[in-house]
This record gives C-alpha cells, structure tokens and sequence, in this order.
C-alpha cells in the first residue's frame, strides 16, 4: 500500500493537467491491486503462511502458549502451561508411564522405582503396612543411572586455569549476549546425585520463592530448620548491607545489581544424604505414601550448581538472562530460543542419554498403532516451537489452517470440530474427518466444584435441616446442563470429590451419589431427582418455597472471581437455578484479590472454586476438606471450612494406606460422610479435547505426565502438501470492493470535469 | 418501592436538560437562533429523534422500583415487625414493558425468527434410541435478533445496553461539567498563579495515558460498587438510594481522562470575556469578582458546553466497548454492548458462525453514535461556527 | 529557539513529578502489596507467611512515604515509594513484580514490533487521510463529497473491535490472505505487519478524512486563494500548493503530538493479533496486575506526551515564520 500512495504523488506533481490526474486515480487504485496480486503469489500459494520459507518441510512441531510462562525455574514452575516445557528439558528421577493405565511411576533417570524403608526409633526396619505413627523415618533411597549427561551449555565452560570459564562476567562482557547460546564455549558433564540435592537444597532458599516449600517442610526431615536458617542468612545479609550503604539504600536496586548467593553448605540438611557420585536419600518425617509421586514432578529435577552459579551473575541478570528463562537439563530437548512474547523453541539434544519408546502398553494400544515404534530411540522431532497465541479465534484458524499440529477446543469451536454420536459419545463432524484430524479425550485429574461457607449461620452448620437445604441446592444445581452449555459436555458430573482415573472412584449404580441422583437401572445411568423433591427438602428445612418462618425470603451471597466472556451467563444460569427453590442468589463476582481475601477471612456464603490435583491419589483430593486444612481457621486449601470429626479420623487412616480394598472401604465411607453433610456441590470433572491432524503419530493422552513430546512424531511431507491444497487465496472479494469503489467515483469526476471545463470556456 | 443508582441521577439530569433546552429555544437568545438553524437541516432533525428515542428508553431504564414478595397464598410477604418484604431485583419500567423478551428464554442459541434451536441435540425419544436433530423453540420466530449461549434473547440484552451507552456518553460529560467550569473560569478570570496552579493540573492529567488511569481508578473504586443485577440491602442508603455505582465510577474517571479539553475551551474563552467592554464596564460599577462571574461570564461559556457534550458523546460509547474488552469496563451483569461484543467475539470463529449477538451490538450502536455524530456536528455549525477546526 | 526548548524542558519538570507521585500514590492503593503477593504466588498453599517474605524479598515491606521506625533522611529514603518511584525519574524501571524481569531491558526490545505496526500505520494513515480529504474538497459540493463525508462518518461510529473482529474474519480466514495474527522478526513481519495496518488505517481513515475536509474547506474559502484563483491558476495547483501549505499548522497540532506515543504501540491493536510490543505488554501487565510494570509505562507514557507538546510547539516554527516564541 505504501508503494501505491508514493508512486501516486510522485507521478503527479502539484499543478498536473487535470485530464491525467483523473487518469492517475484510476491508474493508482488499479496499481494498487497489482500490488496486491503480486504480493500474494510471489510468496508462493500460501500467503497466509506464518512461518519462513526455511521452515517448510522441517522435522519441527507446531504447537501454543497461552500466557507468557512467568517462571521456567524446575524449583519454582507449578502451572501445567509451563510444565509443557520444562518437561522437555529436565528430567526427574521417575516418570509416569506414556502407555499404561492407571497411571504407574516408572524410571527415568533413576535405575528403579524405590519403595520406602520405614524406620523404627531404634532404627529398625518396619513392614510396609506398618501403622503409621509407629514410623519414626521414612527413607527413599534413589540411584541415579550413570553416564547421563547434561546439555551444551556455557555454565560446564572450564577455562584456563580449570574453573569455570564464564565465572566473573561484567557488562563489557555481555554485550552482545541475548541467549546463553551466544557464549562460544560450552561444555557438558556427567549428571550427579549432588545435583538432585542441590535442587531440594534450593527449594529452601528464600530467593527462590518455590510454591511448595511449606508442604515438604512438613515431611522432609530436618527441611524447616535449613529453610529458617537460610532466611536468617539472607536478612543477616541485608542487614549489613544496609548498614554499609547508610539511609540512601535500595535494596532492589542494590539486589539487582549484585544478587546475594547464600551458602547452601554452610548449614545441614539431615533430610538428603549423599550416598555415593549416584545414589541419594530422602528422609522423611512421617510415613507418606505420596511422597513417591513428588519425585515425578519437575520440582525434583537435577539442577547443576555451575548453572545456578552462572546464572546468579548480575550482568547477566541484567539482559533478563536467569535460571528462570533458560533451563539447563538433561532432557530429550534443549531450550532454543526464548522469546516468551513470541515464541519459545526447544531443539533435540544431542547428548541425550538413550531412551526407548515402551515396549508395553495397556489394551488397545497395539491395535492404534501406539507400539509401532516400540523399542526405538526417544525423540522422533527435531524442533518443537511454542508460538504465544493469547485469542482463542486465531488459535483455532491457525490450527484449521494447518499451521498449528494440536489444538484444544474451545467452548466455541466445538460444534465445528466434534458431534455427539448416537451411543451419546464424542465424534469428530465430518469437517474434521476429511481432514483426518483425530481427536484424544481424557478426563483431568480436576475437580470444579461449588461450596458452601460451612461456618456461616445460614447455609452452614451440620444439623438435619442444614444438611437438607444444601442438598436441595445440590439438586437444583443442574450440572448436567451446566456442561451442556457452558463445556458442550465435555465434563462428567461429579459425585464426589475423586474424579474418574484416581482410586477410589466407583462408576455405576454403587458410585452414584444418592442425595442428588437415583440410579437408572434400564437406561444404565444416574438420573438426578426432580426439583419437587429438592423442594420437599427446602420445606424441611425450615425454608418453604425458599422463605423462612417470618417469609423472608432466603438470600444467599455468591462470591467468585469470574472475569471473561463467559462469566455472566456463567453467573445468570446460576441465579436462574437458585430461584427455582425461591433462594435470591446475590452475586458478588470481585476480582482474584478481593475473593482470596475473602476467602480466607471467611466472609462469604456460597463460592465457587477448582482444584487440579498433584498427583493420581485420592488423599490430593480429601485433604479439601478436612478440618485441620480449614481456610480460615489453619490458612489451607478446605475454603469450605469442612469439619467433621469422623471424616477427619478416617481421612488419617485413608492417607496411609496402599490401594487396596480395604482403603477403599474407608474412602467409601468418607464419601458417604460428605455426601450428607454436602458442604460441596459436587460440580464436574473436565474432559480434555485433544485434536491432532493426521500427520502427528503415537499420541496418547496422558493427564499426569508432561515429558510426552518425546513419544511423538509427525509427517513433514504430508503436512506441507495439505497445507498447501487448504491454503488457497482467494482475491476476486478485494477486487470487487475496489471496482466498485473505482466504478462509483467516475460519475462525480466527470460531472467536476465538465463543470470546471464550461466554467472555463465561459 | 423505589430504587434510585447513583447514574439514574445523571439520565434523569440529562432528561432535565433536554426539557429546558426545548424551553430554552423557545426564548429569543442565542439557542433559539441556532435552534432555527438547526430545524433547517432535515439529517441533523431526524438524527436527534433517533437521539431523543434511546434517551426515552435510557429513561425508562432508569425508572425502577422493587416489587414486593408475593406468597404463594397471594398475600404480600411481611417480615417480623410488619413491615412489607421486598424483592431484591428492582425491575425497571423498560424490563415491565417487555416483560415478553426479557422472560421468553430458550436452551442456547437460536437465529433471528427461527423455530429450531441453532445446533442439533441429542433428543431421546421415548424408546431409549437417540436421535440428533434441531430441538424446536419454547417461542418459535418470536426472537427478532435470535438468543444467546444461555438463551437470553438479544433484542433485550441490546435495550439493555441503551441505558449504559447514554450514560457513559452522556454522564461523563455532564461529572465533570461543574470541575471543568469552575476551574476554567477561575484559572482564565484570575489569572496569574491559580492559572498556573490550573495549568498544571491539567496537563498533569492529560499526560498519564488514559486507558493506565482509568484501570488503576476501576481497579480502586470498580470492584466494590454495584455490578448490575440483584441489588443487595447493604448496597441500598435511606431505603432507595445506591450511591457505589460500578458505571458512575466509570463516568467519573472517563470524565476525568476526558476534561481538560473542556477546561481548556473555558479558560481561553473567559480570559476574551474578562476584556470586553460590558464586563470591564461592571467591575468599575463594584460588582464583586465572584458576581460578574456567575453573571457574566458563565452563561456565556455555556455554548462550549453544549458543544463539547455533543461532540465527546459519540466517542465515550465507543470507549465503553472497548473497556468492556479489557474487562475494565460495566459491570458483567450490567447490559452494555461492550459485554455483548465480548462474549460474542468468540461466536465468529463457529462453523456455521453465530452472528446476531455481533450484528444487535453492531446495529445498536451504529444507531446511536451516528445519528449523535451528526448532531454533533450540526450542533457545532449552529452554535459556533469558529470552532469547526476542531 | 534553543533557550525556549530548555524553558519548555524545565517547565516539564514539575510535571513529571506530578505524574510520579499521583501514581505511586494510586497503585499503592490500588493493589497493596499484600494483594500483588497473592496474586503472584499462584492459587495453592498461600499462607500469610508467605505473603509477608514475600514483601520482603521484593522490598514492600516499607512504609509507603513516610518510615516513622528510622532516623533522619532514611525516614523517606526508606519506604516504598522512595526505592520504586524515585528511580523511574533517571528510567531506571527495575524489575517486574511477577516474574522478576528487568523492565528496561524488555521495554528496549518490545519497542520495534510497536514501532512496525504503528509507523505505517501512522505515516500511511496520514497520507491517506489527507489524499482522500483533498479529493472531497476538490469535488466539494458533488454527491461524491456528500457520500463520502457520510461515508466517514458512519465509519468512525464503528467501534474499533468491530473493524479487527470483521478484519480477521474475511481477510485472515475467509480469503487466506494474510496470516490471521502472529509476528516473526526482521524482514519476515511484513506479512504480519500488513493486516493489522490495513485495519488499523481502515478504523481511523473516517475521522481523519472528516478532520482534513474542514481543515482545507476552511483554507479554501480564505481570500489569498481567491486572489490565486482569480490569478487563473487551475484549482488543482490553488489545492496543492497553496491550501496544502497553509493548512500544515491544523494539519501538525493533529499530527506531531502523536509521534512519540508510535513507541508506545496500540493496546488493543497488539493483544488482538498477537503482536509482542508495548501495548501488549502494558496489556498483560494491567491482566496479571504487575504494577511494577504499568507503572513504569505510566510514567514512559507521561514523558511522551511531554515530548509530543513540545515538539509540537517547535514544528510550528518551522512551518509558520510568522510564529514566535515570547
């Protein structure tokens, strides 16, 4: 366009002829579209390519970021967008098994899967099944492969006297740095068990701000006292150095500039031992039968003192340059290049260890073709690029398009992409078919859930007619429908806390929840009860027709903190289901902050929340809601302030056992507890919806693990030419537009024209 | 019983002053003049119907009163003490009008005058087999702009915005019209310091990005007021009146982004008028500095007003939509167009693609800022012809 | 010249104090440090000891303007506003609240893709806007002026989303024309580039054309072009050469004192497509209420608008001889 208006005045000069002027508009606008025209096909077919030319063809996979990840740091990274990278890069001791369900630890770095040895005071060994206040230590003792090594990397440069060789850098020295990849020496060495306790060491450190801190404090022996005592070092620090610099100090500025490197040696951790170069232990506190679980998490990850050292260097940190943004690993991949505004690439490591796609997998999977490649060496795809894509239309277009390999489906998009069948199952439409995309369902390890403030006087409390107002409102609140609209069912309503996949859900008639539902035994499905009977319960409860004894009505607060296109239909659907038990639902939507607050102050009624599980046991979910988590009370995670005794009796039991018939026993009696006393309405479990197009192979959906894109491969070739057959532009619109512009103007100009001409002549 | 926000005051100023304006033209003076001016220009007549329309409406909003509980023996629900229990949704005399688009919902979306839901379900039929076919309407071909993702009908959430357009096109101004007045009067009238005290102000507001402030004040005062919706007791003062108002919080700090243009125009135009003649002429009579101002000085700024108001009008509608966006803006319950073009932004992306929520925020907005935009303009031609470099 | 620019330079001085404090005192309010704590340490396991290491680590612990606990002038030195306010005045913007990056260094490398989507659009914008207001003051009069003045009118009565929604619909999807959002370095973002500032241009050409048709209308109308005219020169040079010069100080006042906020990028424009730059970035931050960032642009936007004016005021001299600076 720019070329169009410059040739325009250039052409014609103030004072041309008239004659040739309107001769240059019509020349200048058909220009115009010859830009275009040229534009378009001189890019090749595909004008709407995002990618460059040297891209095309290229063992890369394309996929998105919806946020900037805020920290890249295994110690400090808890959000599943951030894992999908990480994940690639380091590499804990276990890994959850790509294949076999229900989800099961395997090795990674480690040589096995260790079970705890549980100690007695006088330190003799205990059976597994020992009670668990009986044990006074639990110990993992985990061996670390040899021979692994770590990426290229300029933190293992050795310079010349045998250290480090970017040890001191200064601002001179980092000029033209943008990624740690410009340093022109790098280096590698062996992975090491020091390096696995120099992470748990670092969770500890004030500086690093790690998210679960305080629950390791809880089971790692000895965790607590070297947390204290590394902030004591800290302030101790800051003390003197406040001291040294007088009033005009600036302790962020001064930290920036010159970050403080606590000593991690100074004090002792009983809880990590060194054994040898390649075997580490971890003792706990506590029998903890989770904790094995944690070990899969990138939370403990090896990470190398030389990196936290190189990166702890001002001038680098100056250039945004942290342990935060560019990992350090041992993975399949490596970090590329990080430009967390646009697009973040991870390339193959060329010194990963060797690892074998599985050999085995559950029931099916040999029939899809998920054991082809069984055997063969990790990863298949040389590049994987994450392009930041925050609006969902784009996203999905991009993803038609055949510019993006998965995509989710948004609530909008999915009458587009899947149909339910006629058994009541998700389809692809046939859109999608005939593009042989393939669609992966699986149900996350979440909870959505609404509850009630159980300390409140009028929905709270535990007597008979509290419980029945509440289940009356569970009732009301139709889930079902809730999915239908707001998720296009791609949810399962819950019954209780645990959803599918975790022991200790039951399916059928038994699992179903009774005060909500009765079971369909023709139809073979839960049937929630009508709203008369949810009526009947409100007049039992001292509320008929949703007013009290004087006929006030009941008015009930709603607190949430739902921003976004979907928030006031979202809030207008529930006051539509309060009021058919005659309840005012008052919502008081707030932003994030004021509803923590209140939260945690417990001033509120009725709210709604989520809870993604750490791990696949059913204690990450019934610890919600035991009374030593109340929020209020004990500042945890139970916002409902759920306390009954029993429940929290048996929850001590349920925590410690193996799965085995007879913890699901109690979990069965817990649920049955929760049940009645309903201080939740048991929302919904989400069902994830995966679309892959056809030239991505081995996916399987995996709602544990994160490290998958080493499983994964896909068919350059085969994308390229779709690509270029969907990709067709068409320009005829643009033309039209600009003929008719073109065609509209002629008359007035002429009519000009001749005015001004017999005005002359005249 | 009656319920009275903090912005039903403005449409019911703004109501005021349409009323004294038609009283006002009808006076020899300088409205009257332009007044006659105006009715020769037949767009400019048939935009300020338009005009007078969505403030009937906007008015009609803004008249609301809560009904009491009826039990469902028929008799008013009464509480211990006796006294009559109200409901806590107060309905205005708009809601009670189209009492038919506001309750006639369906399931989800559904096209404008169709029968059949928009998408195919699942319907079972009585034999337990499954068949997938377009649901049929509670209200067929009754939805002139369809429904939708909850089954809401359009139309209405379009009338509802009505009211939050004019109030943020017009509450705006009319906030800050009493700070812009006396400030510029002052800071023009006596000059010297209070003028540098003024100038200062003013362009130390001007040079904060608007959107930045506006975000940290909705953030500040936003959250707490009243979003739309259920009105709850503690929100009511003196037993009708809701002063935390989430939208006139949004019309005081759009007017505060927005004033210093005003404040400006006053400035210039009194530190003329402090040196014409008749002015001068009653400063040598005695009349005290504060009298010659409100005698002589602000009537006569009060065309800069008008003008102003007509013209800033148009533009504060579109910034509405566009603080919508970023999730700055009303309230989610409360009816704007900004909410509608968020929530439907996403509609587009569908096969086959959901139109009518875009199209009804479209239409009515369209509706509004163009007639306001030539009024404006026609407005400003009439009153002062100098000012059309601006 | 030069002592009028320093004057106006030092004259901005007590405004961009103004500007620091009022926000300072605003944000503090806003978000108090307990909230922003909150809000960054995520949904699981925050407990109020962590809040409060939290504000020491990040230096909110302090008193906002006054620190009654220390002795003489580390009284002020010593609080929140001092050690994150203060420093803004020298550009030094610190680090962000929420993932600990250095302000100044990202706002170096957003500026580009801000300054690649709103110079063209700004440069071509105005180009356009004048060519096309030329043409309908030259066939003034003719339906084609009428039509195309209501044609400007109803355009700018569209809202800016409708234009970017629509935009991306047909020419992104429908057509295939350009890629739908997105953003690559170097040579490689023109393609990216083109859409947004076809849009961008589209959205603003109606109140642009309208604002320039006046403007030459009321040049037009002035009696040196009648003297020209009555000269016999066509009305196409009388347009060009003589209404064209005069109208540059309407023209300039519109036009100068936008130029420096080009780096600040367009909010919506750059969120919408997905574009890395300024407004972007002010966008998010305003979402994840990092306030350490929309502080700092806060301030960078303040500065701009300063340097606008002023430039403003010296391009007058340069077009107009006739204006002095007393």
């Amino acid at each position: 366009m720019s070329r169009f208006v410059l040739h325009f005045t250039k052409k014609a000069p103030p004072g041309a002829q008239r004659g040739t002027k309107v001769k240059t508009v019509i020349k200048a606008r058909f220009a115009l579209l010859c830009v275009l025209l040229l534009w378009a096909f001189s890019g090749g077919c595909t004008p709407n390519n995002p990618y460059r030319p040297s891209e095309s063809g290229a063992n890369t996979f394309y996929t998105t970021f919806v946020e900037t990840p805020k920290h890249l740091d295994p110690a400090r990274s808890y959000s599943s967008d951030e894992y999908d990278i990480i994940a690639q890069i380091y590499e804990p001791p276990f890994q959850y098994h790509y294949l076999i369900r229900p989800y099961t630890l395997a090795p990674l770095t480690a040589e096995g899967v260790p079970g705890p040895v549980y100690l007695d005071k006088s330190g003799r060994k205990l059976p597994e099944d020992v009670m668990p206040e009986k044990v006074w230590r639990a110990v993992y003792e985990i061996k670390i492969k040899s021979g692994i090594k770590y990426q290229l990397h300029p933190a293992f440069a050795k310079g010349a006297g045998g250290g480090a060789a970017y040890s001191s850098l200064t601002e001179a020295d980092v000029k033209n740095v943008k990624t740690p990849a410009d340093f022109p020496v790098k280096g590698t060495r062996e992975l090491k068990s020091d390096d696995y306790i120099y992470e748990i060491k670092r969770m500890a450190d004030p500086l690093v701000e790690s998210p679960i801190l305080s629950i390791l404090e809880k089971y790692v022996l000895g965790l607590k006292e070297y947390a204290d005592g590394l902030r004591a070092d800290l302030e101790a620090v800051r003390k003197e150095r406040r001291a040294k610099a007088g009033p005009g100090y600036n302790q962020t500025v001064d930290e920036k500039e010159n970050p403080i490197a606590l000593d991690y040696g100074k004090r002792a951790l009983p809880g990590v031992e060194k054994v040898d170069g390649h075997t580490y232990r971890i003792i706990l506190k506590t029998k903890y039968p989770q904790f094995i679980y944690w070990l899969a998490m990138p939370f403990f990850s090896p990470v190398p003192e030389e990196a936290d050292a190189f990166y702890k260097q001002g001038a680098l940190a100056d250039r945004n340059i942290t342990l935060d943004r560019f990992p350090v690993g041992t993975g399949p991949y490596m970090m590329d290049s990080f430009d967390p505004n646009m697009e973040i690439s991870l390339a193959r490591n060329r010194d990963f260890h060797h690892e074998a796609y599985p050999i085995a997998g559950e029931k099916g999977d040999r029939e899809n073709g998920l054991l082809d490649d069984a055997g063969k060496t990790l990863p298949f795809i040389d590049r994987i690029v994450f392009k930041l894509e925050k609006e969902a239309i784009p996203r999905w277009n991009k993803f038609l398009q055949g510019y993006f390999d998965n995509s989710g489906i948004t609530s909008d998009s999915f009458d587009q992409a899947v149909a339910i069948s006629s058994a009541g199952k998700p389809e692809l439409t046939d859109a999608m078919r005939e593009k042989g995309i393939s669609l992966i369902t699986s149900v996350r390890p979440s909870t959505y859930y609404s509850g009630f403030n159980m300390l409140d006087d009028a929905v709270g409390g535990y007597a008979p007619e509290k419980q029945k107002l509440r289940q009356a409102i569970s009732i009301a609140l139709d889930y079902e429908e809730f999915i239908e609209i707001f998720n296009n069912g791609r949810g399962i309503p819950a019954m209780s806390a645990i959803p599918p996949g975790i022991f200790g859900y039951i399916e059928g008639g038994e699992g179903v929840n009774r005060y909500v539902y009765t079971w369909d035994g023709l139809r073979k499905k839960p049937e929630r009860r009508d709203i008369e009977y949810a009526r009947k319960l409100m007049a039992e409860a001292g509320y008929p027709g949703g007013r009290d004894r004087e006929g006030r009505p009941l008015a009930i607060t709603f607190d949430n903190p739902w921003v976004g296109a979907d928030s006031t239909p979202m809030i207008n659907w529930y006051i539509k289901k309060f009021k058919l038990l005659g309840i005012q639902l008052e919502n008081r939507t707030t932003d994030y902050n004021r509803f923590q607050e209140k939260m945690l102050k417990g001033n509120f009624q009725f709210f709604s929340w989520g809870w993604n599980a750490d791990y696949p046991d059913p204690e990450n979910f019934f610890f919600l809601l035991t009374g030593t988590n109340s929020k209020v009370r004990f500042q945890g995670e139970n916002v409902a302030n759920y306390s009954n005794p029993e429940f929290d009796r048996l929850f001590k039991i349920m925590e410690n056992m193996e799965n085995s018939p007879a913890r699901l026993k109690v979990i069965k009696e817990m649920t049955e507890i929760a049940r009645k006393d309903s201080p939740w309405v048991w929302g919904y479990h989400p069902v994830a919806f995966g679309l892959f197009h056809k030239w991505v192979g081995n996916v399987k959906s995996n709602a544990m693990a994160n490290n998958t894109m080493k499983y994964i491969k896909l068919d350059a070739k085969k994308r390229e030419a779709l690509r270029k057959e969907w990709n067709r532009p068409d320009l005829w619109p643009v033309a039209i537009v600009f003929a008719i512009l073109v065609i509209g103007s002629l008359p007035a100009i002429f009519a000009v024209r001749r005015k001004r001409r017999g005005k002359r002549v005249a | 019983m009656p319920v009275i926000l903090a912005t039903d005051l403005i449409v019911y100023f703004l109501a005021g002053s349409i009323v004294y304006f038609a009283i006002a033209t009808r006076k020899e003076g300088i409205l009257s003049s332009a007044w006659r001016e105006l009715k020769r220009n037949r767009l400019a007549m048939a935009s300020l119907a338009i005009l007078l329309a969505y403030a009937g409406v906007a008015l009609l909003d803004s008249v609301r009163y809560r009904d009491p509980v009826v039990e469902d023996n028929g008799r008013v629900a009464r509480a211990a003490d006796g006294s009559v229990i109200y409901s806590a949704q107060a309905l205005s005399l708009l809601d009670r009008a189209v009492e038919g688009l506001r309750t006639n919902t369906e399931k989800t979306y559904s096209a404008p005058f169709a029968s059949t839901l928009y998408s195919k379900e699942s319907v079972e039929l009585p034999d337990g087999t499954i068949k997938r076919d377009y649901p049929p309407l509670k209200h067929p071909r009754s939805h002139w702009l369809g429904t939708d993702k909850v089954g809401n009908d359009v139309l209405y959430t379009a009338l509802k915005g009505v009211r939050t357009g004019i109030v943020i096109g017009a509450g705006t101004t009319i906030v800050i019209i009493p700070f812009a007045i006396f400030f510029g009067v002052f800071a023009g009238y006596y000059g010297g310091f209070i003028d540098d005290i003024v100038q200062y102000i003013y362009t130390t507001l001007a040079s904060i990005p608007g959107v930045l402030l506006i975000v940290a004040f909705m953030l500040l005062f936003g959250s707490s007021g009243y979003q739309g919706g259920l009105i709850s007791r503690s929100e009511i003062y003196l037993k009708f009146f809701v002063p935390n108002d989430r939208l006139f919080w949004l019309c005081l700090i759009l007017g505060i982004t927005s004033w210093t243009d005003l404040c400006r125009l006053i400035r210039g135009e009194t530190l003329k008028l402090r040196e014409l003649e008749y002015v001068q002429a009653s400063r040598a009579f005695g009349i005290s500095k504060p009298g010659i101002i409100y005698r002589h000085i602000v009537p006569n700024v009060m065309h800069l007003v008008l003008i102003t108001f007509v013209l800033q009008f148009s533009g504060l509608v579109l910034a509405e939509a566009i603080l919508s966006y970023i999730g700055i803006g009303v309230g989610p319950e409360m009816g704007s167009w900004g909410n509608m073009i968020n929530t439907a932004r996403l509609e587009l992306s569908r096969d086959p693609v959901v139109w009518w929520n875009l199209f009804g925020a479209f239409l009515f907005m369209l509706a509004l800022v163009l007639p306001a935009n030539i009024f404006g303009d026609a407005v400003r031609d009439a009153l002062d012809p100098r000012l059309r470099f601006r | 010249m030069l002592t009028y620019i320093i004057r106006r330079i030092l004259y901005a001085v007590p405004i961009i104090l103004g500007v620091n404090i009022l926000t300072a005192v605003l944000f503090f309010y806003v978000n108090t440090p307990d909230d922003m704590a909150r809000k960054i340490l995520g949904e699981k396991n925050v407990t109020p000891a962590a809040i409060e290491n939290w504000k020491r680590d990040h230096g909110y612990n302090l008193p906002a303007f006054l620190n009654a606990g220390e002795k003489g002038t580390a009284k002020l030195t010593q609080t929140v506003f001092f050690q994150k306010s203060v420093p803004l005045l020298w550009f030094d913007f610190g680090r962000s609240d929420r993932n600990n990056i250095d302000i100044g260094n990202e706002i170096r490398h957003r500026m580009w893709p801000s300054l690649a989507i709103s110079v063209p659009m700004f440069v071509i914008g105005v180009v356009i806007d004048l060519f096309l207001a030329m043409m309908l003051a030259y066939y003034r009069g003719t339906y084609l002026d009428l039509w195309g003045l209501f044609l400007g009118v109803a355009m700018m009565s569209v809202s800016t989303l409708f234009y970017i929604i629509g935009g991306q619909y047909f020419l992104g999807k429908v057509l295939k024309l350009f890629p739908v959002s997105g953003y690559d370095t170097g040579l490689y973002s023109a393609k990216f580039i083109i859409l947004p500032v076809v849009i961008g241009i589209i959205s603003t050409v109606g109140s642009g054309v309208r604002f320039y048709r006046t403007v030459f209308l009321e040049e037009i109308n002035k009696d040196y072009i009648r003297t020209a005219r009555a000269k016999g020169l066509s009305e196409g040079k009388v347009l060009f050469k003589h209404a064209l010069k005069n109208a540059m100080i309407p023209v300039l006042t519109n036009v100068v004192v936008s130029i420096p906020f080009l780096f600040y990028g367009s909010l919506i424009m750059e969120t919408f497509f997905a574009i890395p730059g300024l407004g972007n970035f002010t966008i998010e931050a305003i979402q994840a209420q990092d306030f350490a960032i929309v502080r700092s642009m806060v301030y960078l936007g303040s500065i701009l608008y300063i340097v606008g004016l002023i430039l403003t005021d010296i391009s007058y001299t340069l077009v107009d001889p006739r204006v002095r600076f007393e």
